[in-house]
């Protein structure tokens, strides 16, 4: 479903409407499939959260984004698309990572990376691609660190990642860069169980050779993690300092507080208004599930689209508007249920740093060309900016 | 109030620590929720309540207790 012309940041006309006058209905996908496509925020909670509901890719009638991320799945599922019990022990491999204390001890560093990158921009040419020069360094660096990956390898990681979230991604081309980024993991597994050391892949390689875990298992969930945890973030950068410049007020507002708390409450709210996961969480029914005056039966798929349910006005007063002192921290844009973002709590921290610093030590930052020259990912399972064009 | 959780069903996902950090922590080993207190003071029932509704494994129940005379 297309956005609006001259709307970027808002969801596509036609989920407003059926929110509005059909808010479970079904809707037909690339592959001629016809699953529920959920657009009402409570719904989506209700059935986010219901054990019923089941994220088993392998399922019959599970709504694929298209063939490419069909092909993924079948090559490299991770817990994200698994069930209860399997889901829950290959997670709890990694939670203590993320924790909350976990994370807030890697703020300084994570501070350090952010006025980094900013001081190199600084006594750099203008103007500059802010994507490439700051969104996409700052969250890869961070996971390079967590994970223990070497971040020499960005260009890499980067490009195969960005292949395997676009829509129109083929299946030989999924193919290809699921593989190639499974043995690229399945090396740096190798060499942490040859040289153990203080990260993320060292631990699940310590859980491999205990036998708690396939050598597999650890590749897929560590190929997770390196997607998830860099992509995203990224994407949240460019994209929100975009809407911000798009709405002076707030920028000035955040730039000018030096408050915490307001720092935080307009990570909640961009997180919500953008909902760059905008192709929805994918399901299927393992029982008939009553819901809205509707039966979803036994086997059918189900697409939870949480951005235009972070938009519902039952769930947030004059959902449209860009506001970033409400805190809206009962947004679904990490999702809900037992599935919801593992890496919530870096993300938090990540996009706090960043949306104190860089406003505050550029504070004339502005677009170097006019929004409608601006490449959005329409084409991405994550949405964003391919570029932004920035100066000062 | 009483408060119970499940850390059986919990997905360590940190919403009750930044909700009400006086009355939740975490597991070193793995992050799962840890109660500190059953019975948290009268003015942390906000943030308590808070977290239970942000929960995404819904496994933070709130039992509200009349106000003793």
């Amino acid at each position: 479903m297309p956005r609006a012309a001259g709307c970027p940041f808002d969801p596509p006309p036609d989920l407003y409407a059926l929110q509005a006058q059909a808010p479970i209905s079904r809707v037909r996908l690339w592959d001629g499939s016809t699953p529920w496509l959920v657009t009402r925020y409570e719904d989506m909670r209700t059935l986010l959260g219901d054990p019923r509901i089941s994220s088993d890719s392998t399922r019959p009638h599970y709504p694929y984004q298209g063939p490419g991320q069909k092909e993924r799945r079948t090559q490299s599922r991770a817990f994200i698309a698994m069930d209860d019990p399997e889901h829950a022990r290959l997670r709890r491999m990694v939670t203590a990572s993320f924790s909350i204390k976990r994370v807030e001890a890697l703020r300084p560093a994570i501070q350090k990376i952010v006025d980094g990158l900013i001081d190199a921009m600084l006594a750099g040419p203008k103007p500059v691609n802010l994507v490439q020069a700051f969104a996409l360094p700052v969250p890869s660096l961070v996971i390079c660190e967590l994970l223990g990956v070497p971040y020499a390898d960005h260009g890499f990681f980067q490009a195969n990642s960005r292949m395997l979230i676009k829509r129109d991604t083929t299946p030989e081309q999924a193919r290809a860069a699921t593989q190639r980024l499974v043995d690229y993991l399945d090396g740096i597994i190798g060499d942490k169980l040859a040289h153990p050391a203080d990260d993320l892949l060292s631990t699940l390689a310590e859980r491999v050779r205990a036998g708690e875990l396939s050598r597999r298992e650890a590749v897929d969930t560590g190929m997770l993690l390196l997607i998830a945890g860099h992509e995203t973030t990224a994407n949240m950068i460019a994209l929100g300092t975009l809407a911000l410049l798009q709405h002076p007020d707030q920028l000035a507002q955040l730039r000018d507080s030096g408050d915490p708390r307001l720092v935080a409450s307009a990570v909640e709210e961009l997180l919500r208004h953008l909902t760059i996961v905008h192709s929805g969480r994918r399901r299927v029914a393992l029982e008939d599930i009553e819901i809205g005056g509707r039966t979803i039966r036994t086997g059918d798929g189900v697409i939870l689209a949480n951005d235009i349910g972070n938009r519902d006005p039952a769930g947030f007063p004059d959902p449209d508007r860009l506001d970033i002192a409400r805190n809206p921290r009962h947004h679904v844009a990490f999702g809900f249920g037992v599935h919801q973002c593992l890496g919530q709590p870096l993300a938090r921290v990540e996009l706090q740093v960043v949306y104190s610093t860089l406003y505050r030590r550029i504070p004339a930052l502005q677009l170097a060309v006019d929004l409608d020259e601006i490449p959005f990912k329409h084409d991405g399972l994550v949405y964003g900016v391919y570029e932004l064009p920035v100066t000062w | 109030m009483k408060v119970t959780v499940d850390q059986n069903k919990c997905v360590a996902s940190g919403q009750c620590v930044l909700s009400a950090p006086d009355v939740f922590d975490q597991r070193e080993e793995d992050g799962i929720v840890v109660l500190l207190t059953e019975h948290p003071p009268e003015q942390l029932a906000d943030d308590v309540r808070q977290a239970a509704v942000l929960c995404p494994a819904q496994v933070i129940w709130v039992e509200e207790q009349e106000q003793e005379e």
